[in-house]
C-alpha cells in the first residue's frame, strides 16, 4: 500500500470579508477616485474578485496635499514617542486581523496560504513593531542628535508581497516622521486598502497615510509630483530607470529595489539535504516571484549529479494547486501577463539548448499556474542565465573551483542577493566578501528580519530597507 | 508476519561499499566523508513537514496505517508472562468493539519473554520482536550479547532489536561497532535486525547520519532511533535524517531498509507528522510496516480513540479502549 493523498484542507475564503467594491484611502477617508475603476482577479481561478477605484491626476494632487498638511500640522511636529504608539497599534492590528489579511492576500496574489499566513503577515507586523521602537530613538541611530524627516514620501510597490512591501515603505517613513502616499500594484491593491481601515482603527491622523490604487501612470504621476520629497520604489529595473531619469536633478531622495538574478552556490562540502531544501525554497517560494529568488544554482561539478538527482526528487514532491489549501506548496502565478512572460523565457531556454525538466505534478485546469521547472546544461550566455524570469524556473550551472563560482555568480547585471552552501565557515566568509550582492545567505536562503538591511548593487538598485541603515532613506542626513 | 521487504535483499554489499568496510581507516574516511547536516536547515525542514493538514479520508487511512506499524512494547524489569499475554491479546485485536481495526505489526519484549509472546501470538500474523545485546545500555561482553541474540532467535522471535555500543561509537571505534552489528546480523538468521542508535546519546546530527550508515553497512534491516530509556528519544528531525539515510541507501544499492522512531510518540497528531515525513522524505513506498514502525506503548491508545472519533464524531472517554497492558 503506498497511496496516501492528503485531503484538501482549504482555508475559508469568507475569512477575507471580500467586498464587491474597494475605494481609495485619502486624508483619512475612503473616497471614489476619478480614474477608471479596475477589476482585480483571483489568479487561481482567473475570475474577478472586486472592483477597485483608481486615482486620476487630481486625486494624486489631493493625496499629496493631504500628506503635506498632515506632515506640517500633526505628524511632523509630533514627538517620536507619540508616533511610536500609533505604529505599535498598527502592528497589533495587523496581528489581530492576520488571518483575514492572509486570506485576502492569497486571494488577490495567488500565493499559498501557508506563506501568506506564516511569512508575509507576521513579517509585515514585525516591521511595524521594529520601526515603532526606532520612532523615539532616532537621535541614537547614528545620523546626528536630531535627524529631521524629509516630508512627503511616495511609495510605489510591486505585486509579489503586497502587504509586506507596504510595511517596508510605510513603517520606516512614519517612524521617521514622514507622511506617505502609497501606490499599490495594479493587480494586488486589496490588502493596502484594508490597511487604510487599520489606520482609521488606530486613530492615525488624517493624511498621514494615503493609498492610491491604479496602474503605472498613477505611480508615474505620484513620483513626478513636485511636492513629494522622497520616492521609494520596489519593482522592475526598467521602471526603476525611468523613475531615476524623472527624478534626476530634482533633489528628491530616491531608493530603488529592483530585479535580481541571484546565485545560489553549492560547494562540494555542503550539507546536501539542507542545500536541496534551500535551493527549493530559494526559487519556488512565492512561485519564484521574488526579486531576491535564488534563480541561478551554481553547483560544484563533483557533486552536480548527486545534487540534481536529489533536487528533482524533491521538486517532484511539491504540491502545486489551490493557494487556499493549507497543503499547497506552490500557488498561482500572479497574472496572465506574468505567466506569458515566464512561458516565453522558458521557450527561449529550450531553444537555446538548455535541458528542461518540469515536475509532473498536475496543474489546476483554471487559473494561472506553471510547473516547477529546472533547466540543466545552462551556459552563462543563455537568456535563462541572464534575465530575471520571476517565476518557478531554476537555471543550473556548474563550476569547478571557488574562484570560478564567484566569477560566474558576479557575472550578472544584478546584485541583490546570493546564497553560499558549505560546511566550512572560512569558505562561507571568503565567498561572502567577494559576492557583489546586498545580502549573502550562508546555509540558508530567503530569511528576512526587520533588523537586517536589504537592498541591492548595480541594476538591483540602491538604498537599504530595514535595520538602522534603512532609516537613512527617510531622514534628512 | 508483516509483508516481506519489497526489494531484493542479497546480503552482499556492492563493491564500492564493500571496499569502505575493509578496515577501520576506510570506514572512518567514508563516514566522515558523508555530507554534513546543517542543524537549522534540518529542523526547519522537519517543522515544515509537521504543517501538512491531514483530515477525513487521509486521516482515516493514516490512523489504520499507523496502527499496523506499531510495535507494541513492554520493556520493564517488572514484566511478567501475564503482562506479555495481555499485550499479545491487544496486539491481535486492538479494539475489541471494532474488529475491523488491523492488528499491530509486532509485540516487543525482553528475550526471556520472547517464547511467551511467540506462543501467545501463534497464527496471528503479528511478529515478535525481542530486544537483545544488553539492552538498553549495550554494555557487556560481545559473547554475552551474541548469546542473548541466540536466545531470542531460538525462542522464535521474528525480529531482533539491538543497541549499538555508543561508547565505542563516540570514541571513534567504528570498526568495533560495525563488526558487532555484522556478527549479530549473522546470529539473527532469518529474523529481521533492528539497530537502535540511541540518537539522544549521539548528540549531533552528523553522528546520527554516520551511525545510520554504519548500521546499514553492517546489515541492519531497520535503523531505530532510541531505546525509550534515554531522553530525548525519537524526534521528527532525527527521524527525517534517518529517512534520508535509507533513501540514499536505496538510491545507492537498490535495497530498501526500514526506519523505526521509538519513544516519545504519544499522539495521533504526532504519528501523522511522522507518516508525512515518511511519505515526503523517503517516499510513499515506505508507508508499510515492512519499512516503517512506531516503537510506542501509549500511541496505540490515542490512535484507537481517534479512530473512534472519526467514526462517531466525538472523542470517547478513555475507559472505552482497553488500557495498554
Amino acid at each position: 500500500m503506498s497511496g496516501w493523498e492528503y485531503a484538501p484542507a482549504p482555508e475559508s475564503a469568507a475569512v477575507a470579508n471580500l467586498r464587491d467594491r474597494y475605494r481609495m484611502f485619502v486624508d483619512g477617508e475612503f473616497t471614489d477616485g476619478a480614474g477608471t475603476p479596475l477589476t482585480t482577479l483571483n489568479p487561481a481561478t482567473g475570475e474577478p474578485l472586486a472592483e477597485v477605484a483608481t486615482a486620476a491626476q487630481s486625486d494624486v494632487d489631493t493625496a499629496v496635499r493631504a500628506a503635506r498638511r498632515a506632515f506640517e500640522r500633526t505628524w511632523g511636529p509630533m514627538p517620536g514617542a507619540e508616533r511610536a504608539k500609533y505604529l505599535f497599534r498598527i502592528a497589533r492590528l495587523i496581528q489581530e486581523r492576520g488571518r483575514e489579511l492572509a486570506v485576502l492576500e492569497t486571494l488577490d496574489n495567488g500565493k499559498p496560504i501557508k506563506e501568506a499566513r506564516d511569512s508575509d503577515i507576521p513579517t509585515a507586523a514585525a516591521h511595524f513593531f521594529h520601526h515603532a521602537g526606532w520612532a523615539d530613538k532616532l537621535g541614537y541611530a547614528g545620523y546626528g542628535p536630531e535627524p529631521r524627516p524629509l516630508g512627503v514620501a511616495a511609495g510605489v510597490i510591486p505585486w509579489n508581497f503586497p502587504l509586506l512591501m507596504l510595511a517596508w515603505k510605510i513603517a520606516p517613513a512614519l517612524a521617521c516622521g514622514n507622511t506617505v502616499v502609497l501606490k499599490p500594484a495594479e493587480t494586488t491593491p486589496l490588502s493596502a486598502l484594508v490597511f487604510g481601515e487599520l489606520c482609521q482603527e488606530a486613530g492615525l491622523p488624517p493624511g498621514v497615510v494615503n493609498v492610491l490604487p491604479g496602474s503605472g501612470d498613477v505611480g508615474a504621476q505620484l513620483v513626478a509630483h513636485p511636492d513629494v520629497d522622497k520616492v521609494a520604489f520596489t519593482g522592475s529595473t526598467a521602471v526603476g530607470k525611468e523613475i531615476q531619469r524623472t527624478l534626476a536633478g530634482t533633489g528628491k531622495k530616491l531608493t530603488l529595489e529592483l530585479g535580481g538574478k541571484a546565485a545560489n552556490i553549492v560547494f562540494d562540502d555542503a550539507p546536501l539535504d539542507q542545500a536541496v531544501e534551500g535551493v527549493v525554497g530559494g526559487i519556488f517560494f512565492n512561485q519564484g516571484q521574488v526579486c531576491c529568488a535564488g534563480s541561478r544554482l551554481l553547483v560544484q561539478e563533483s557533486i552536480a549529479e548527486e545534487l540534481l538527482g536529489k533536487l528533482r526528487s524533491r521538486v517532484e514532491l511539491l504540491r502545486v494547486g489551490d493557494p487556499l489549501d493549507k497543503n499547497t506548496d506552490v500557488g498561482a502565478i500572479n497574472s496572465a501577463e506574468q505567466l506569458a512572460r515566464i512561458t516565453d523565457l522558458v521557450a527561449a531556454g529550450e531553444a537555446e539548448g538548455a535541458t528542461r525538466w518540469s515536475s509532473s505534478c498536475p496543474l489546476p485546469e483554471r487559473g494561472f499556474f506553471f510547473s516547477p521547472t529546472v533547466f540543466g546544461d545552462v551556459q552563462q550566455s543563455m537568456r535563462v542565465a541572464r534575465e530575471e524570469i520571476f517565476g518557478p524556473v531554476l537555471s543550473v550551472l556548474t563550476f569547478r573551483t571557488p574562484d570560478e563560482a564567484i566569477a560566474k555568480a558576479n557575472n550578472t547585471p544584478y546584485g541583490l542577493s546570493a546564497g553560499v552552501w558549505t560546511e566550512k565557515g572560512s569558505r562561507a566568509l571568503w565567498a561572502a566578501q567577494r559576492l557583489r550582492a546586498g545580502v549573502v545567505w550562508a546555509n540558508t536562503f530567503n530569511r528576512f528580519d526587520p533588523t537586517a538591511p536589504f537592498g541591492g548593487y548595480r541594476e538591483s538598485g540602491f538604498g537599504r530597507e530595514g535595520g538602522r541603515a534603512g532609516l537613512e532613506a527617510y531622514l534628512d542626513v | 508476519m508483516v509483508e516481506p521487504l519489497d526489494g531484493p535483499r542479497t546480503g552482499a554489499l556492492p563493491p564500492d561499499l564493500a571496499e569502505v568496510t575493509r578496515d577501520e581507516r576506510s570506514l572512518r574516511r567514508f563516514l566522515h566523508g558523508l555530507p554534513g547536516v546543517d542543524q537549522v536547515g534540518l529542523e526547519q525542514r522537519a517543522a515544515g513537514l509537521a504543517t501538512r493538514s491531514i483530515k477525513k479520508d487521509a486521516k482515516a487511512w493514516a490512523i489504520d496505517t499507523a496502527i499496523g506499524m506499531v510495535d507494541l512494547t513492554t520493556l520493564e524489569g517488572a514484566d511478567t508472562e501475564g503482562k506479555v499475554r495481555a499485550l499479545a491479546a491487544k496486539a491481535r485485536r486492538p479494539d475489541a468493539e471494532h474488529p475491523d481495526v488491523p492488528p499491530v505489526a509486532a509485540v516487543c519484549v525482553y528475550p526471556d519473554l520472547a517464547a511467551t509472546a511467540v506462543a501467545a501470538l501463534a497464527g496471528s500474523g503479528v511478529g515478535v520482536a525481542s530486544v537483545a545485546t544488553a539492552f538498553p545500555s549495550g554494555r557487556s561482553a560481545r559473547r554475552v550479547k551474541l548469546d542473548e541474540v541466540a536466545l531470542a532467535v531460538s525462542a522464535g522471535a521474528s525480529e531482533v532489536d539491538i543497541v549499538i555500543d555508543r561508547g565505542a561509537f563516540l570514541s571513534g571505534r567504528y570498526g568495533q561497532v560495525f563488526e558487532e552489528v555484522q556478527q549479530v546480523k549473522a546470529a539473527c538468521g532469518d529474523a529481521h535486525l533492528k539497530v537502535i542508535l540511541e540518537t539522544g546519546e549521539l548528540a549531533t546530527y552528523d553522528n546520527v547520519r554516520r551511525a545510520s550508515w554504519l548500521a546499514l553497512l553492517a546489515g541492519g534491516d531497520f535503523i531505530k532511533t532510541s531505546t525509550g530509556k534515554v531522553s530525548p528519544a525519537a524526534t521528527l528531525p532525527v527521524t527525517t535524517l534517518m529517512l534520508q539515510a535509507v533513501r540514499d541507501w536505496r538510491d545507492r544499492t537498490g535495497e530498501p531498509r526500514g526506519v523505526k522512531p521509538a519513544g516519545g510518540i504519544r499522539t495521533t497528531k504526532d504519528a501523522m507528522r511522522y507518516l508525512v515525513a515518511v511519505r515526503e522524505v523517503a517516499g510513499p513506498e515506505w508507508l508499510t510496516p515492512a519499512l516503517f514502525r512506531f516503537g510506542a506503548s501509549s500511541l496505540l491508545g490515542d490512535l484507537l480513540m481517534q479512530r473512534r472519533t472519526q467514526r462517531t464524531g466525538h472523542y470517547a472517554a478513555a475507559h472505552h479502549v482497553a488500557v495498554d497492558a
